[in-house]
C-alpha cells in the first residue's frame, strides 16, 4: 500500500467510528450491580412546564433490590412517581419508599405508570438532546443515565430498537 | 290516658308512617324512575362558564363557544404525562381532521388556577396547536366550570408544597348547542377517537 492509501484508510477507520463514539454518549444501556438500565427516554418540555417525566426499564439479574432515589442537575427536585389513570381519572403519587426492582425480573417506568418526576425544571428539555440523572438503588447504589429528549407528547422512545445496539438514539 | 290507648296511637302512628313510605318509594321507582342507575342524569353535564381564553387575554363564556361543537380536555401545566400527551393527541386530531378542525371548537382548561396563569397557559398550549384554546380563570371560575361539567379535580400535597391534581383524564365532546355527548377516553384508539369527532362534525352540519 503506498503512504497515501494507508492514510485515507487510516481516515476512513477514524470516521468509521464516530459514528459508534457518538452513540455512547446517547442513552444506552448501563450497568450496575446486577441491574442493567436501558431505553432512557424523556420528552420535549412545552414551554412554561414546570415538570417532565422520564423513563427507562430496569432488568435485574440478581436479587430483589428498590430503586429508592433519583437527582438531576436539570430539576431543582426529582422523585420517583406513580401515575395511574383509574376509572378514568389520574392520579400521581410519589413512591417514597421507592420501588422494587424483582429479583430476576424487569421494573418498567413508562407513561401510564411509574415515572422519574423532575419536578420544578431549570430550562425546558430540549427535542434531541440529553437528560442526565443519578438513581439510587437500595443494593446497588448509585448509577448516572442518560436519558433522550423525545418530542413532546411522545408516547414511547423513536425507532423501537434497542439503544445500544446500533439504531436507537440517532435522530433525524 | 292510659297505656294501652298510647300504644294503640303509637302503633297506627306507625303504620300511617309506613304506608307514606312505601308510597314514595313506590313513586320512586314506578312512576317517576331516575336515568336508570345513573346517579345524576346526563343531561346535567355541561353548562354556562365565564373564564380567560389565556392566547387572547379576553373574557370567554359558553356562548362564543356554541354554534360549534368542541371538545374540552381539563388538565394541568404542572402534569408530566397525561396533559402533554393528550394535547399531543388532539394536535394530531387536528391535523388529520384538515379543513374540518375549523368546524370545531377544542380547549384545555386548568383545573389548577393558581399556578395556571393565562401566560403560562398560553406559551404551554402554543406549543401543541394554535386551535387549541387555552383556558383559565380566576379560582372561582375555575371552580364553576369544574362543577357545571362534573369534572372529578382534587389536589393532592407532594412534599415541599408542592401539589399534584388528581383529575379526569378524559376529553369532553359536546355539541354545538353546548349539550354533552360523550367523551374520548385516556389512550383511546385513535381511529375511534376520529370517528368520534367526525360524527360531531357532522351532526353539527
Amino acid at each position: 500500500m503506498t503512504y497515501f492509501s494507508k492514510l485515507a484508510l487510516a481516515a476512513l477507520l477514524a470516521t468509521a467510528t464516530l459514528p459508534v463514539a457518538t452513540l455512547s454518549a446517547l442513552a444506552q444501556d448501563v450497568t450496575v450491580g446486577a441491574l442493567t438500565l436501558s431505553g432512557a427516554w424523556t420528552r420535549a418540555t412545552p414551554p412554561q412546564a414546570r415538570a417532565g417525566g422520564g423513563f427507562l426499564t430496569i432488568t435485574n439479574s440478581g436479587e430483589a433490590d428498590r430503586l429508592v432515589a433519583a437527582v438531576s442537575p436539570v430539576s431543582n427536585r426529582t422523585e420517583i412517581h406513580e401515575m395511574a389513570v383509574v376509572d378514568g381519572v389520574m392520579k400521581m403519587r410519589e413512591m417514597a419508599d421507592g420501588v422494587e426492582v424483582p429479583a430476576g425480573g424487569t421494573l418498567e417506568l413508562k407513561p401510564g405508570s411509574y415515572h422519574v418526576m423532575f419536578m420544578d425544571i431549570v430550562e425546558p428539555l430540549k427535542e434531541g438532546e440529553t437528560v442526565t440523572a443519578t438513581l439510587t438503588f437500595e443494593k446497588a447504589g448509585d448509577v448516572e443515565v442518560a436519558f433522550t429528549v423525545e418530542k413532546m407528547g411522545a408516547k414511547g422512545m423513536s425507532g423501537h430498537g434497542m439503544p445500544g445496539h446500533g439504531k436507537q438514539g440517532i435522530k433525524e | 290516658m292510659s297505656a294501652l290507648k298510647i300504644l294503640r296511637y303509637v302503633a297506627w302512628a306507625a303504620v300511617i308512617a309506613l304506608l307514606g313510605a312505601m308510597g314514595y318509594v313506590g313513586y320512586q321507582q314506578y312512576v317517576a324512575p331516575e336515568g336508570e342507575g345513573l346517579i345524576s342524569p346526563v343531561a346535567s353535564i355541561g353548562g354556562p362558564f365565564t373564564m380567560t381564553d389565556a392566547s387572547t387575554g379576553k373574557i370567554v363564556t359558553d356562548a362564543d363557544f356554541r354554534g360549534k361543537p368542541a371538545a374540552y380536555f381539563f388538565g394541568f401545566t404542572f402534569c408530566p404525562d397525561v396533559c402533554p400527551t393528550t394535547l399531543a393527541e388532539t394536535q394530531m386530531w387536528i391535523e388529520q381532521l384538515g379543513p374540518d378542525a375549523d368546524k370545531m371548537n377544542f380547549a384545555f382548561v386548568s383545573v389548577d388556577p393558581e399556578r395556571d396563569t393565562p401566560e403560562v397557559m398560553r406559551d404551554y398550549v402554543a406549543a401543541f396547536d394554535k386551535r387549541i384554546r387555552p383556558l383559565t380563570g380566576t379560582p372561582e371560575q375555575a371552580e364553576q366550570m369544574i362543577k357545571a361539567y362534573r369534572v372529578y379535580a382534587r389536589r393532592v400535597p407532594l412534599d415541599d408544597g408542592d401539589y399534584t391534581m388528581d383529575h379526569s383524564a378524559a376529553v369532553f365532546l359536546m355539541d354545538k348547542d353546548n349539550r354533552f355527548v360523550g367523551t374520548i377516553a385516556y389512550d383511546e384508539a385513535p381511529e375511534n377517537a376520529m370517528a368520534k369527532l367526525r360524527r360531531l362534525i357532522d351532526n353539527a352540519s
